[in-house]
């Protein structure tokens, strides 16, 4: 790549001070958006957290540390955070060797249906697994009392092992997927010359297989924990019955109690920094424990690998692997939908209590509409702002390389490891009139500042991908056949790196139409968007109706992911 | 000398979802003696690959048995598989297929671990085994940091290290440069006077199967065409098949009339050739193009023309028309012909071989699809 600075600076000579101002316009773009859309919130979220009308304040920082339920709600992140990590890294890696390594009948179909557990919201699992199992009124936990004449409900959801088992149902595919891709990608005679050295089957998998896809695995594990440290909907669903806080739902409680008062903030903010301590040190021990180069495991020639033959546990496995989907996806499903259709919460699943009024009251009330609404509008639009700045910002920094450019890449990555809920409050913090008198408090405009910030480096990052790969050269060509800079930047680099840009776009609309942590806080009278709704109708007792418009969510999230499907699978990246 | 790889009716079918069932390996029958070289050549996708994973143990068989060192290793009849962990056997790979997580050391100590060795005499062993394959010093690097040839100078120490009776070979030269191959070529020659194993080796390069093997099988779409030494696969080549594919080749299509044999539509001017005794009405004359004699029309041999002469670096080539057939013919430099001059060509002792087989070219065709 170096070989080629010295033909664009040349080139760059002979346009002088027209591209040099292109390259610097665009530059600059870039650093002031960061500024406004990731420097600003972190700031004023640190800024608040340590300082008072100007002065630096610890008080309110220590009273926060060393408040018990604080403790408490750092102690349960964590222990759910770890918990959730290593057993859905178990789950995902044994399920990726099943789908990957053995003999499994009907594979196509079982990859297609592991990635289902993914594209399903996880608090609305959570929902749907409370309706089940709460420790007071779950619908089976009363079948089963009844069946078994017990005393009290077998089976408590509500708790920290209730909120790990329905963390991994929903995260496991992080591990599961990274790991499926590059057991694809590996070398077969890898593993079969460690046969031919006199390793058994089981040798293999130990000594060679499970090595060379570790750096698979520390990946999936870490976007496992980062994820659920800085979870909300699962843990608010599930803990706040039995008061079991994390810091993120800690956040917002203490917000939501203090009524939204420039207090509450503040005490969230200072909570905010333990949990982006917690977060940070969660990270600096993950890279300790799973430090790992990454080897060169992928050879041109793509070979079969020998599947190895589960013989009389092929069928146990195979109903295993079904069970699992069932027991994740499909029962939860069929939980949320019949209790759509019930009369009221509470009342047995008996066909005559059974009604359509709930859909129809959903849709009557004017809440409603007008979530779909947003969420569509908001989902759209980060999509498309995202899509278009993170490119710009993957540009300057892969191709223009101005100084600076490492920050640039930070900046944009940083708030891909901070939680949602604390992103909200910086936002919050940073555009509520404090800051040239901008006050977005309460419109839409301040939730899609926060998307714009967490999502950014999704599209960023799958668009440096791309363009790492279009050669300069290429673009190059297209300079010496006389196009000028913004001719071969439009007419070469981005055609070829439009499907980049398209799954990118995907990247973040899919999860920004079902996403709760970020608006959970963010959201005024008009500006719920669709997660928010389905989230304080349950918390209003309204569960029939929160079931009837989580119904509807997922069928919208199912229609959209098949038009996804189909758009992608016939457009070729670079 | 003992057979140490004997093979008897094995048969392999792939059932694709696109083209069906592909006969891979058809009915091989083949046995390897001891200590002997012995290669596989074809070109690709006639079974090279899958016949030698057979014998390693990656593949079940559709019909047939292996025996290995006088032990029934794998036979569909009986259902049974020995797993290919405990044939004992020396493999090296086209990709090397030397782990990258480990360093040159623990690469080639890995089966001895799995044998559980003692610690001193897997030191012992693994130096020199190192040794053998001119890599001391290099114990405590990691593959990744080394080049082709010493990656597979690893892939062959970790071969040899458990001293095994029988190493198998799947084009383990191709990933290298020319200059490489040829020395690692000898390398491998020179271990296995060494430690006395016998080889099969995979290649669909001609000139290196000839260099190093004591006898080769060529073939062709799943089916053997011919097993011997590479002089007598040269010099007298089993069918058309195997006469093109060593070395190169020239034919004319005959037809026999009245006892002569004329270039087959052209019936003005006969071949000076010996008719054998089996041969049909159609038939096709074989040779190479450097053993054809080209001479001044007024020698005798068949009366033709120079066509096109193209010169090589070391002789030249010669276009020349039989019928409407064209000859190739090759001759040193300093008999030189000039374009459309007119000459002679005297075939010598050419090979007979039945009229072109319609069945071979329509499932190569449809192989091609692939
Ligand atoms: N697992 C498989 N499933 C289906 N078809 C297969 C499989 N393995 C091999 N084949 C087919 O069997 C035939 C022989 O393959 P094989 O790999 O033995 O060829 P080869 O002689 O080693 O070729 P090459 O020189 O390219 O390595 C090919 O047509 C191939 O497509
Ligand atoms: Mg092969």
């Amino acid at each position: 790549m170096s070989g080629y600075g010295g033909v664009s600076a040349d080139l760059a000579a002979v346009e002088g001070r027209k591209h040099m101002n292109m390259d610097k316009v665009m530059t600059v773009i870039c650093f002031i958006l960061l500024l406004i859309i990731v420097v600003i919130p972190i700031f004023m979220i640190i800024y608040n957290a340590f300082f008072y009308e100007g002065k630096l304040e610890i008080k309110l920082f220590t009273e926060q540390l060393t408040e018990p339920n604080n403790l408490a709600a750092m102690w349960n992140t964590l222990k759910i955070a770890v918990f959730t990590t290593i057993f859905g890294t178990i789950m995902g890696v044994f399920y990726a060797w099943l789908l990957g390594r053995s003999d499994i009948p009907a594979k196509g179909l079982m990859r297609a249906l592991f990635n289902i557990p993914y594209m399903f919201p996880p608090f609305l699992g959570a929902m749907a697994w409370d309706m089940m199992f709460n420790g007071r009124s779950g619908y089976i936990n009363k079948l089963l009392r009844e069946l078994f004449h017990l005393k009290a409900m077998p089976i408590n959801i509500n708790s920290v092992w209730g909120i790990v088992f329905v963390e991994v149902s929903y995260y496991f595919p992080f591990v599961f997927m990274q790991v499926v891709s590059a057991l694809e990608r590996m070398d077969p005679t890898l593993e079969e010359s460690a046969r031919i050295a006199g390793a058994r089957q089981r040798q293999v998998i130990w000594k060679i297989t499970l090595p060379l896809v570790k750096p698979a695995i520390s990946a999936g594990a870490l976007l496992i924990l980062t994820t659920s440290l800085a979870h909300f909907g699962v843990p608010a669903i599930l803990g706040y019955a039995k008061r079991i806080y994390t810091l993120p739902t800690r956040i917002y409680e203490v917000i939501y109690n203090s009524g939204g008062s420039f207090d509450g903030i503040r005490q969230g903010a200072a909570i905010s920094v333990m949990l982006v301590v917690v977060v940070s040190l969660a990270l600096i021990l993950q890279n300790r424990i799973l430090a790992s180069g990454s080897y060169d495991i992928i050879k041109g020639k793509s070979m079969r690998p020998t599947l190895i033959k589960l013989r009389g546990a092929k069928i146990p496995l195979l109903l295993l692997a079904i069970l699992t989907l069932v027991m994740i996806v499909i029962v939860p499903l069929v939980m949320i939908v019949l209790i759509s259709f019930l009369k009221a919460y509470g009342l047995p699943l008996k066909l005559e209590n059974f009604t359509f009024a709930q859909y129809q009251k959903v849709f009557a009330a004017n809440g409603t509409m007008a979530s779909i609404r947003n969420s569509l509008f908001l989902s759209i639009s980060a999509g498309i702002i995202c899509m278009f700045l993170g490119t710009l910002i993957a540009y300057v920094v892969q191709k223009i390389k101005p100084r600076g450019s490492g920050v640039l890449e930070v900046l944009s990555m940083l708030p891909y490891a901070i939680p949602g809920t604390v992103l909200s409050i910086g936002v919050i913090l940073a555009w509520s009139g404090r800051i040239a008198g901008i006050n977005l408090y309460n419109t839409i405009w301040i939730i899609l500042v926060a998307y714009l910030a967490r999502y950014l480096s999704f599209s960023m990052k799958t668009s440096s991908a791309a363009l790492l790969q279009v050669h300069s050269s290429l673009e190059e060509a297209a300079r010496v056949c006389g196009a000028s800079h913004t001719e071969s930047l439009a007419d070469v680099t981005l055609p070829l790196i439009r499907p980049a840009m398209v799954s990118g776009f995907f990247l973040i609309f899919l999860p920004a139409m079902r996403e709760v942590t970020t608006s959970i806080l963010l959201y005024g009278p008009y500006t719920r968007t669709l997660g928010v709704q389905i989230y304080s109708l349950r918390d209003a007792g309204m569960i029939p109706q929160a079931a009837a418009l989580a119904t509807v969510a997922i069928g919208i999230i199912i229609i959209l992911n098949t038009i996804v499907t189909k758009i992608t699978k016939d457009k070729k990246g670079v | 000398m003992g057979d140490q790889i004997v093979l008897n009716h094995v048969t392999k079918r792939f059932t694709t979802k696109t083209l069906g069932d592909i006969v891979a390996v058809d009915d091989f029958n083949l046995s390897v003696h001891e200590g002997e070289c012995f290669s596989f050549l074809g070109p690709s996708g006639c079974g090279k690959s899958t016949t030698l994973r057979m014998i390693a143990g990656f593949e079940d068989l559709t019909e047939g048995e292996i025996e290995l060192c006088g032990r029934l290793v794998s036979s569909s009849k009986k259902n049974l598989y020995v797993p290919p962990e405990e044939r004992g056997l020396g493999m090296v790979f086209q990709a090397f297929a030397v782990w990258p997580h480990m360093n040159v050391f623990e690469n080639v100590a890995f089966p001895l671990r799995i044998q559980k060795v003692n610690k001193t005499d897997i030191v012992k062993r693994v130096n020199e085994a190192l040794h053998h394959t001119s890599l001391t010093g290099l114990e405590k690097v990691f593959p990744g940091d080394l080049s082709g040839g010493q990656q597979q100078r690893i892939a062959l120490a970790r071969a040899i290290v458990t001293n095994p009776k029988v190493m198998l070979l799947d084009e383990p030269l191709s990933n290298l440069d020319p200059k490489l191959r040829e020395t690692m070529r000898f390398e491998i020659k020179a271990l296995q006077r060494k430690f006395n194993f016998t080889i099969i080796f995979v290649t669909h390069d001609q000139s290196e199967a000839m260099a190093i093997s004591d006898r080769m099988m060529v073939c062709d779409m799943g089916r053997i065409m011919q097993i011997d030494t590479p002089e007598n696969l040269y010099n007298k080549p089993c069918n058309r098949f195997v006469h093109n594919f060593l070395g190169e080749s020239t034919f004319i299509n005959v037809v026999i009339k009245d006892g002569k044999v004329y270039p087959k539509g052209h019936t003005e001017q006969a071949l000076d050739l010996r008719i054998p005794d089996d041969a049909a009405d159609e038939m096709v004359v074989a040779t190479r193009p450097n053993e054809i004699a080209l001479t001044g029309p007024s020698v005798g041999g068949y009366k033709t023309h120079v066509e096109k002469r193209i010169f090589l670096t070391d002789r030249t080539e010669y276009l020349v028309p039989v019928g409407d057939q064209l000859l190739k013919v090759q001759t040193p430099h300093r008999v030189a012909f000039a374009q459309g001059e007119a000459c002679s060509v005297h075939l010598v002792d050419p090979m007979w071989y039945p009229a072109d087989d319609e069945a071979a070219d329509k499932e190569r065709a449809r192989r091609q699809l692939f």
